[in-house]
């Protein structure tokens, strides 16, 4: 693995990557080296292709939005600083997060509130803000298998945005996603334990 | 052959146990010169019990054995707590107190022959075929350093410490020396695998622990036999006469036996993978020699007195991908199932066995300061062992062992048959105090199975304890917790998950440079090779996406039935949908009940809301797609559900793959933005229009580009609301898909009767030929696809009424009856609609039908839109030749994926 130790010079500006997403170095350059082999043709970025190249998001009923989280408003492809921090988002909060949380400083990518975020995000389509009873019935759709019928989707569909809808618009707004789930180990759920 | 050396009447006395009275007789009928007659003329019936015996005797303890499980698993209960080989120790001591209570030999043993020949293979081999390959390298350094390192410290450790405590004069007057006891070390110090498997499975820890404990016990095989070798041998030569060449020799002996077992194991591996690959005209013999080459691969090593289980292990790991994709389907599936048979059947008879061997009083020594400190060595020394060696790994492991899967690794050190059978092999006259090992063995066996296999689980559960509470999730906690579990499995995917990606991809390069090539069919090649596959995927999706397309317009139930067999939610019940069903049934009943009782009637209305709620959760419960972790990645002996997952996978990976194809599609029409992803894509498949358009030209399009609109539509039909963006474009797709919409709807209100009408209504007109299909604009192009697999019955196709003009009003347009089957309800073609509509379900044709019937009918119906789909669709010819194999290949090769 020589190739690997020179990779700290290639990744540019590893430092404010680091500072941005709390990665450790170890972890940036096992990313990069994992971006590096996700990028066929040595772009330099990576396109939806790449993504969809990796043959286990075909067969995750959320794969292809998870995809399209790595590319903000349409862009089309996706450098290894964004790449990094959207993986940042499911680094395991530590201790050291929490303690030496810099009230000037933006929140850490990996915290309870932005783990939430992104989750939330992947449900709402449209970039209103809010869950319609529209949108969670697509992630519904996505995620139950072909044997529930449509009414029951939207029945299904329904009770989910009633039961977390407090202010009766008929939709779920982030504050209202975030309740519903303030029982949950969201710190634990959407964390995982290689991207330290 | 299960401790047949003893002869006589103890085979009549198994006999009792099974058959009863019977047996008694025979065992006296057999002794004097029996089968033949003595009384010279010719018998019409002979009782011939020796003739029988030895098979007859196997087969009634196989019987018995798992009769025995079946009776386990009739309480769930008892299963759910107590591990099922701590179940089956306890009913082998039960059978061979009875055995002994009528004879008083111990007729029955687990001898070593039976156990390392036919009982150990098949449940070793199942580990190495179903090994989670990527799983088990990636954690291969850590594997290999528990299964040696670990093995040695523990062999070593306990050896020295009775020695130790021996020599403190605790254990009383022994005839034993240093290297008795570690040779008792070196054979206890193993953790074994079956016994391994038989509780983990049970206790779901994470995939990483579970791999380390499972390879562990796997790869410590080499270390134990030649440990055990070794220090036997030594004991032969007597403690005085050991030098130090022949310590060399040890451990040099230790690298051949390991690493010449793995050889044997690859070479033979590779040699299946190779007949394998030239099966193809003999396919129904392909299993046997799956099983007979890993045989073989383990017999040759014990030959050579290599590591045997090394050999099969590592037979069954580098087969597994070359034969999976060489030999067929139905033959995988008989592997598989075969595999999984032996395996969990081997597994019942070793623990079974294991419960009678110990009712023998001849064995028995008891020395309880050697028992009870060989048990606190083996369990102090393990958990040192491993906290030291975790120290260590947790220096260079990504995945950090955190305190808690130290204490799982340790407690996770189960003994069990090997150790057992090592035991029994010894050589009672070199080894003074063999008697007392056994029983030692013995306790230890029992202990690690029945008492840690009891209280792991609990163990796990308390270490993992967060919440106390245990409620109902709620909804969004439910569907919000699952997605979560998904997210993080693809970023996991993403994120390159475990390491060791350098080695992998080197690897995955060699292999698809040459193994691939030289141990895969051509076919299977091709099928892996990855532009190719992208099309195979895209081909297949597109298939699947008219079938697809079929089934929303239609009914559900034509995919329902075909997939799943159950059916208890298939729409052919008169109800609507199970949770409007009830609920509307509830509520029914409230209303005819007269209540005057205010209160009683608020709660009725909670239970209402709570019934909704409880069907909302079981529906959700049952049809949430499983994340992946929950079902992949964890071998399990028992457990064979991979119809289910693949299931799962095809589900997904169909919807998955059409929603790309449609954004590939939609690049195309220059709808979508993303065209720079898709263009190398968009250039092949052009070229590949170009180049074979031809044949397929009696198709009256001219113009593909057009072809593509209307399908992208079509398929926009069923899909609208996934894909807003599309929404503008689409928009006279979906008005017509709101038209009928409309038409159901206003229908449906009739009832269960009236259902009829609209369905033939809407599907007759669409019989017109494809021609004139294509040629209307808008949706008969489906129809006409899906007109077809409605013909099957005897009546014939009638010759198209009035070839669809106008589309809107046929759809509108009632029933034209003389066309309609039988319970046309639940094909694909039968209507437009996108909800599967209740009407449908309210069918009584349909509901006529006998359930083989509906099925047939089904897979009939789910076939032919696929015959149909290649004259009908330009888009096809656009893909490369190879993919114009049946769909059922293509089906087929879209596992690999």
């Amino acid at each position: 693995m020589g190739s690997r130790s020179s990779h700290a010079a290639v990744i540019p500006d590893a430092d404010s990557i680091r500072r941005e997403t709390g990665f450790s170095q170890a972890s940036l350059l096992r990313l990069h080296h994992r971006f590096r082999a996700l990028d066929r043709n040595k772009k330099g970025y990576l396109s939806r292709m790449d993504l969809q190249q990796i043959g286990a998001l075909a067969v995750n009923p959320l794969g292809d939005r998870i995809i399209e989280s790595f590319f903000p408003d349409g862009s089309q492809q996706v450098d290894f600083p964004g790449f990094v921090r959207v993986l940042a988002h499911f680094r395991p909060v530590e201790d050291e997060d929490t303690e030496t949380q810099d009230p000037k400083k933006p929140e850490p990518l990996n915290s309870r509130r932005n783990k939430l975020h992104y989750a939330f995000q992947l449900y709402d389509l449209d970039r209103d803000g809010k869950i319609s009873r529209h949108e969670m019935l697509q992630v519904l759709r996505l995620m139950v298998g072909v044997q529930v019928t449509e009414e029951q989707l939207e029945n299904i569909a329904d009770r989910t945005v009633q039961e977390a809808d407090e202010d009766g618009d008929g939709a779920v707004s982030f504050v209202e996603f975030t309740k519903s789930l303030e029982k949950m180990d969201v710190e634990q759920k959407m964390s995982i334990r290689i991207l330290k | 052959m299960w401790g047949l050396g003893s002869r006589g009447p103890g085979r009549g006395l198994l006999l009792a146990l099974a058959l009863g009275g019977l047996a008694r007789a025979g065992g006296v009928e057999v002794e004097p010169g029996d089968a033949h007659g003595e009384s010279g003329g010719f018998q019409v019936v002979t009782f011939k019990w020796a003739h029988v015996q030895d098979p007859y005797v196997i087969a009634l303890w196989i019987l018995v054995a798992s009769v025995a499980k079946i009776g386990f698993h009739l309480s769930h209960k008892v299963t759910s707590v107590v591990p099922e080989s701590a179940l089956l120790i306890v009913l082998g001591l039960v059978l061979g107190g009875i055995v002994w209570a009528a004879d008083h030999i111990a007729s029955f043993t687990l001898t070593p022959t039976v156990f390392f020949f036919y009982l150990l293979p098949p449940i070793v081999l199942d580990a190495g075929y179903f090994m989670p390959n990527r799983l088990f390298f990636g954690n291969l350094g850590t594997i290999l350093l528990y299964a040696v390192v670990g093995t040695v410290w523990n062999a070593a450790t306990t050896g020295l410490s009775l020695y130790g405590v021996f020599l403190s004069g605790l254990m009383g007057d022994l005839k034993i020396g240093l290297l008795d006891f570690l040779l008792f070390g070196s054979l206890i110090a193993a953790v074994d695998p079956v016994a391994v498997l038989a509780v983990f499975e049970e206790v779901h820890v994470n995939e990483v622990l579970f791999i380390i404990v499972f390879g562990e016990s796997l790869l410590n095989d080499a270390v134990t036999v030649v440990l055990y070798n070794v220090f036997e041998s030594f004991v032969a030569l007597g403690g005085d006469n050991v030098t130090g060449v022949d310590c060399v020799k040890g451990i040099v002996s230790f690298f051949v036996v390991s690493l010449g077992g793995t050889l044997v194991g690859v070479v033979f591996a590779f040699l299946l993978s190779l007949v394998t690959r030239f099966t193809k005209h003999v396919r129904i013999i392909e299993p046997g020699f799956v099983f007979v080459i890993s045989y073989l691969s383990y017999l040759t090593s014990e030959m050579l007195s290599l590591s045997a289980i090394l050999a099969i292990t590592f037979c069954g790991i580098c087969c597994q991908k070359y034969v999976k994709a060489n030999i067929s389907e139905q033959s995988a599936t008989t592997v598989r199932y075969t595999m999984k048979m032996l395996a969990s059947g081997a597994e019942t008879i070793i623990f079974m066995f294991l419960g009678i061997s110990a009712v023998n009083p001849f064995i028995w020594t008891w020395n309880t300061a050697f028992v009870l400190l060989t048990l606190v060595f083996i369990s102090v020394y393990r958990a040192i062992g491993v906290v030291l060696q975790t120290w260590l790994l947790n220096r260079y492991r990504m995945v950090q062992l955190e305190p808690i899967d130290q204490v799982v690794l340790s407690y996770g050190g189960l003994r069990g048959a090997v150790a057992f059978a090592l035991v029994v092999l010894l050589d009672g006259e070199k080894v003074k105090e063999k008697n007392l090992f056994v029983s030692t063995t013995i306790i230890v066996v029992f202990f690690t199975v029945i008492f840690q296999g009891l209280t792991i689980k609990p163990l796990v559960q308390w270490l993992k304890v967060k919440r106390s509470e245990h409620r109902e999730p709620r909804l969004n906690e439910k569907l919000h917790g699952r997605a979560f579990d998904h997210i993080l499995s693809a970023i996991e995917d993403i994120s390159g998950q475990i390491g060791h990606n350098y080695l992998r991809d080197k690897w995955s390069h060699f292999d698809r440079k040459f193994l691939s090539r030289v141990l895969m069919r051509r076919s299977a090649q091709k099928s892996r090779d990855r532009i190719l596959n992208v099309f195979h995927e895209l081909n297949l999706k597109d298939a699947i996406s008219y079938v697809a397309e079929g089934e929303r317009r239609g009914s559900l139930a034509f995919i329902r039935s075909p997939s799943t067999d159950n059916m208890v939610n298939v729409d052919f019940t008169p109800r609507s949908s199970t949770v409007e069903a009830s609920v509307s049934y509830l509520l029914r009943e409230n209303v005819s009940a007269v209540c005057l009782d205010m209160q009683s009637l608020e709660q009725r209305r909670r239970s209402i809301r709570d019934a909704e709620d409880m069907v909302t959760h079981h529906t959700l419960q049952q049809y949430l797609y499983k994340p992946r972790q929950e079902y992949k990645h964890l071998y399990s002996r028992h457990e064979l559900t991979p119809t289910e997952d693949e299931k799962q996978d095809r589900e997904i990976f169909h919807r998955t793959m059409r929603k790309r194809l449609e954004s590939f599609k939609s690049t195309k029409l220059g709808l979508n933005q993303n065209k720079k992803a898709a263009k190398m894509y968009k250039r092949e498949r052009a070229q590949k229009r170009r180049n074979s358009s031809i044949p397929n030209g009696k198709l009256p399009m001219e113009n593909p580009v057009q072809n593509f609109t209307i399908k992208e539509k079509d398929l926009e039909l069923s899909d609208t609301e996934e894909h807003p963006n599309y929404d503008e474009e689409m928009s006279g797709g979906i008005e017509f898909l709101a038209s009928v919409t409309k038409d159901t709807a206003s229908d449906s209100p009739a009832g269960d009767t009236g259902s009829d009408t609209p369905l033939t209504g809407r599907s007759s007109p669409r019989h017109g030929p494809p021609a004139a299909a294509a040629a209307a604009p808008e949706k008969p192009l489906i129809p006409a696809r899906l007109q077809r697999p409605r013909a099957p019955s005897p009546v014939p196709p009638a010759p198209a009424p009035a070839p669809a003009q106008n589309p809107e009003s046929a759809a509108a347009e009632p029933a034209e009856p003389q066309e309609r089957e039988p319970g046309a309800g639940p094909t694909p073609g039968a209507g437009a609609g996108p909800g599967p509509g209740p009407e449908r379900r309210g069918l009584p044709s349909a509901h006529a039908r006998s359930a083989a019937a509906r099925r047939v009918h089904s897979r009939r119906s789910f076939q032919r839109p696929r015959a149909r789909r290649r004259p009908a669709l330009l888009k096809l010819a656009s893909l490369p030749p190879s993919c114009h194999a049946p769909p059922h290949a293509l089906e087929q090769e879209e596992t690999p994926l």
